[in-house]
Formats: structure tokens, C-alpha cells, sequence
């Protein structure tokens, strides 16, 4: 099926805009054939994942961008990149990508993107509004935009990310039409204590299951707290995102879409699956891969944290200082306004190492004493095992700060049992 | 052309494939260890990250990616990688959406692909 392109659309093509702008919008449209839409929309923003370092395509793919006159054409935010601009002092990795990686970042700077080298935009004082359309990458920023914000982003890679800021233009295909934004499955949790539905544990572990479950496709859950908080949907949607290609789930009375089960359905009949505390169980042994109680580092802020889980880490930790290097990833932006409201003056007491700009299973950054490093994040127990090669141990917030003070992995196990 | 490599899983190509060796390095897929290395890379569908694209067409930019990707759903995350590789190094790697029951690991396949169309002889 041809795509229909305005005139501007095909202005852009005729390189109007410039070699970059043409290039972009080339791709663009290619993608549109690809998703077989049959027309592009605006966006109104653009969040872009392309800045982080992988090889030598990415970065000959900027240089050409810049070298084609490229400037972004909405308001654009970076994600992370492979370096910590705010504590070089941390990467312990190859000192030849240094140059390369640092390179790519300032290129998408040239490019008029702003310097937030953030994985969660949601944070920014900026966020999208409800119904907006946006081009967002970065699989846990898609997931948040479109189930929480209720903004509206396909599941938008490295490449044209950029494409879609350079030209303002997304092919209307996928999570930006009404239809594909219903869910197509339930699962409903029973039988979960309620202990577990108010402990931070519980969200990347369903997270993790949501993605197994449900692959690509959007998901209703059914069963959870009416005032779960956004920072465990973060932690919810960051794990099914990295366990299935999760880009939308509705959370039945909590997420804009879904005020009843019907809604989120568009009234359709779907499967349901039920999950009890088994289920979450079973998927919760599969997170982790370390077996015994040695503890070698913890790592925690994977979606980078948001002001209230520094605040409530500062709390935990009060003055007891880590027996193993503790390291809490958070962007610069939150960084900023942490520092100024107090709780990263706590942390820095206590020995915790703060990165920023990255993160640790990105960027050699982290020291690991002997034995498995600890989070509370199941998107970085599930890819820093490759990554870095770490074992991982998952819990809770709390248990990641009590294994810390006591230099051994301690886990709340009787949150797991039956309700 | 190349030999058939059938995931039981989906992979994602960012943390599930060393761009340098081409080798599965997900600590957790059934077929970690094998090498995707010019072969006809057959799974259900893409999985996870939004930076496959990068480290697919860094793969073909190295010599490093399969031959083909035969996806059981559309990924448009990797349909991009191989978009940006051809566009910049004008090396064309097809992925397609199709299933065929005869493409089974250790077999040789060929795959002639359009944008509209894709030919498999197994």
C-alpha cells in the first residue's frame, strides 16, 4: 500500500530541509511501508535513544546526520549515553570508546537535542499530555508514555527516533490508532497478599511475567492497588519491556485507559489469565541468577529514580553505611533537584556512589566485591548478567538496602508465600 | 543464502548478541552460545530494547549479522537496523515475516526478498 504524502512530506524528500532532513524523512517512509500506514502524523516531542554507543554504525550514522546540516525540528530529549559526563572518574572500561562514545553524545547535541541523558523522560518537568502524540525510544520510556501518561508512541528505535525529530513526522501505525491500544489479554493476580500488593517487591516480578505472557501484545492487569504509584508502573513496565516487547499495558483503575476492565478491552472479549502468588514466584526464581548469600555490590535506579525513591533510600538508610559498593543510577535533571531538596546529601554520607548520564549495566562503572550484585530493578537483573557479567540477586528496596549494611544477601521471603 | 538457525525463543539483538562475534550472549536464552553469523536467523518475533537496531546494523556493518532474519511477527526494530546498514554501507540484509515449517536448524535456505515480497527455498 502507497504512503500519502503531503506536500511538505515530500519537500522534505526533494531535500528542502537539507541532506539530513531528506535522509530522515526517506526513512520515515520507508518505516511507514514497512508498518503499512498509510499516511504520517506530527509529533509534538521526541525522546531519542540513538546518543548510546554500540559500534561504529551509530556513530558514522550521526556524523552524517550533522554533516547533513541536521537540526531537530521539536522539542527532543536524550537518552542515556555510554558515559557518566558528571563522574568520569567512575568508567573502569576501555579507554579507546571513550572518545567514540563521548563523540556520538555531543553529536546529538549539535543536533539541538537537549542534554537530559535520562531513560526516564516521564520525569522531566516536560512530559507529554494525555492523547498527545510523541515519538518516544527507549522500551521503558515507550511502555510509561503510552500506559501511564496515556500519551501516544509506537515502539520507536535507535535511528528513527531522530528521523521522527528531524522531520516532525511518524508514520500513524501501531500505538498512535485507537484499535491497537486495546488490550487483547487480562491477567488477573488472586489470591496475592496484601502485604505483597504494598511491597515495592511485587512490581518487577509481575513485570518480568507480563512479559513472558503476553510477548508483544497489550495487556489488562486486573488486581492491583487503586493507588499504585508511578514509580512502581515504571518498575512494572521497565521489566516487561525487557522480558517480552511490552510497549502498552492498561492497569484496571490506575492507568488513563483502563477505569474499568471493559474500557481497556474496547468492550471485546479476551482471554484471561489467572496469576497467583506461585506464578510470581516461579518468576521471581527466574530473575535471579546467583544461588547463595555472598553479596559483591548492589545496584539500584534502573529506570533512573525518581526524587521519592531517593527519598525514601535516604530514609532506609538513615546513617548505616554499605558494607559493599552501593551505586543508585539517577538523571541529571533529578540529580539537580535531589540535591537541592536533601536527600542526596544522605546518600553521599553514607558512601553511596551516584551515576548519572548512564547507567551501570551500560558502562563499566561499577566495583564488585566477590559474589552476585543486588537490585531492586528486574529490567537490570535481566540484561546485566550479559552485559557485565554479574550474577544478580533481586528483592525489594528494603532488601536491597538491609544486604547492603549487612554485607550478605538477606531477602524477605515471607512476602512470597500464600495470601 | 546460509544455513537455518531456528530460535526457540524471542532474541533481542541488544544484551542477547555480541556485535563483535555475532555470538547469542543472553544468559537465559535456550540457544545462547550459538553464533548468528551469516545464517537465516528464523524466530517467533524481536524481544526488549529499543537499541537493536544499533547493534543489528553494527552487526552488518562488522560482517558479524545473520545472512536473513525470518520473524514469525513484524519487528520494525530490526526491519530499521537493516534499513540504516543498507543506507549507509549499501549492505542489504533482508528481514521478513513468514513462516515455513521446512525452515529447520542445520538446513540451507535462500531467501530472495522485495519490499513487498519474500521468496524462501529451503
Amino acid at each position: 500500500m502507497p504512503v500519502e504524502l503531503t506536500e511538505s512530506d515530500r519537500a522534505f524528500l526533494q531535500g528542502a530541509h537539507g541532506d539530513a532532513a531528506a535522509l530522515a524523512m526517506r526513512i520515515v517512509v520507508e518505516m511507514a511501508g514497512v508498518s503499512g500506514a498509510d499516511r504520517l502524523i506530527d509529533v509534538a516531542s521526541a525522546h531519542v535513544d540513538g546518543c548510546l554507543y554500540h559500534g561504529l554504525a551509530g556513530l558514522e550514522f550521526a556524523e552524517r546526520l550533522v554533516a547533513g546540516g541536521a537540526r531537530v525540528r521539536v522539542p527532543t530529549t536524550l537518552n542515556v549515553g555510554y558515559l557518566d559526563l558528571l563522574h568520569p572518574d567512575r568508567y573502569r572500561g576501555d579507554v579507546g570508546t571513550v572518545a567514540k562514545a563521548r563523540r556520538q553524545m555531543d553529536l546529538y547535541v549539535a543536533m539541538g537535542c537537549r542534554p537530559t541523558w535520562t531513560c526516564a523522560p516521564y520525569q522531566l518537568p516536560e512530559r507529554p499530555a494525555f492523547g498527545q502524540h510523541v515519538a518516544w525510544a527507549e522500551s521503558n520510556a515507550i511502555v510509561f508514555c503510552n500506559s501511564v501518561l496515556g500519551a501516544r508512541t509506537d515502539r520507536y528505535g535507535d535511528f528513527i527516533d531522530v528521523c521522527a525529530a528531524l522531520t516532525g513526522r511518524v508514520p500513524l501505525a501501531g500505538l498512535h490508532r485507537d484499535e491497537d491500544r486495546r488490550a487483547r489479554l487480562v491477567l488477573r493476580l488472586e489470591g496475592v497478599s496484601e502485604r505483597l500488593l504494598a511491597s515495592d517487591a511485587l512490581y518487577p516480578v509481575l513485570g518480568h511475567l507480563l512479559g513472558q505472557e503476553a510477548g508483544t501484545e497489550v495487556a489488562a492487569i486486573a488486581g492491583l492497588p487503586a493507588d499504585t504509584s508511578e514509580d512502581r508502573l515504571k518498575a512494572l513496565g521497565a521489566a516487561a519491556a525487557s522480558s517480552g516487547s511490552i510497549a502498552m499495558f492498561h492497569a484496571v483503575g490506575i492507568t488513563p485507559e483502563a477505569p474499568t476492565l471493559e474500557v481497556a478491552t474496547a468492550g471485546e472479549q479476551v482471554p484471561e489469565f489467572v496469576v497467583p502468588t506461585e506464578r510470581l514466584r516461579a518468576a521471581r526464581r527466574e530473575l535471579g541468577t546467583a544461588r547463595d548469600g555472598r553479596l559483591g555490590a548492589v545496584s539500584v535506579g534502573t529506570p533512573h529514580a525518581s526524587l521519592a525513591e531517593l527519598e525514601r533510600l535516604a530514609a532506609l538508610l538513615g546513617t548505616a553505611e554499605p558494607a559493599v559498593p552501593f551505586y543508585v543510577n539517577i538523571g541529571r535533571d533529578v540529580l539537580a533537584e535531589a540535591e537541592e531538596r536533601g536527600p542526596i546529601a544522605t546518600l553521599r554520607s553514607a558512601g553511596v556512589r551516584i551515576v548519572s548520564d548512564t547507567c551501570t549495566y551500560i558502562s563499566p562503572v561499577m566495583d564488585v566485591a566477590d559474589g552476585p550484585v543486588m537490585t531492586d530493578s528486574a529490567k537490570w537483573a535481566w540484561y546485566a548478567p550479559a552485559n557485565i557479567g554479574v550474577d544478580v540477586v533481586i528483592g525489594g528496596l528494603e532488601d536491597c538496602v538491609r544486604s547492603a549494611i549487612a554485607g550478605r544477601v538477606l531477602l524477605d521471603e515471607t512476602l512470597w508465600t500464600d495470601g | 543464502m546460509g544455513p537455518v538457525l531456528v530460535l526457540d525463543e524471542p532474541l533481542s539483538f541488544w544484551g542477547g548478541v555480541d556485535p563483535e562475534t555475532g555470538d547469542v550472549v543472553d544468559v537465559r536464552h535456550p540457544q545462547r552460545g550459538a553464533n548468528v553469523v551469516g545464517r537465516i536467523l528464523v524466530m517467533p518475533s524481536g524481544r526488549g530494547s529499543s537499541s537493536s537496531s544499533s547493534v543489528l546494523a553494527e552487526a552488518i556493518r562488522a560482517g558479524t549479522a545473520p545472512a536473513a532474519i525470518v520473524l514469525g511477527e513484524a519487528d520494525p526494530i530490526l526491519a530499521l537496523g537493516a534499513i540504516v546498514a543498507r543506507e549507509l554501507y549499501g549492505k542489504v540484509t533482508p528481514v521478513v515475516v513468514a513462516t515455513d515449517p521446512s525452515l529447520r536448524t542445520g538446513r540451507v535456505a535462500k531467501i530472495t526478498a522485495t519490499r513487498e515480497t519474500a521468496r524462501i527455498e529451503a
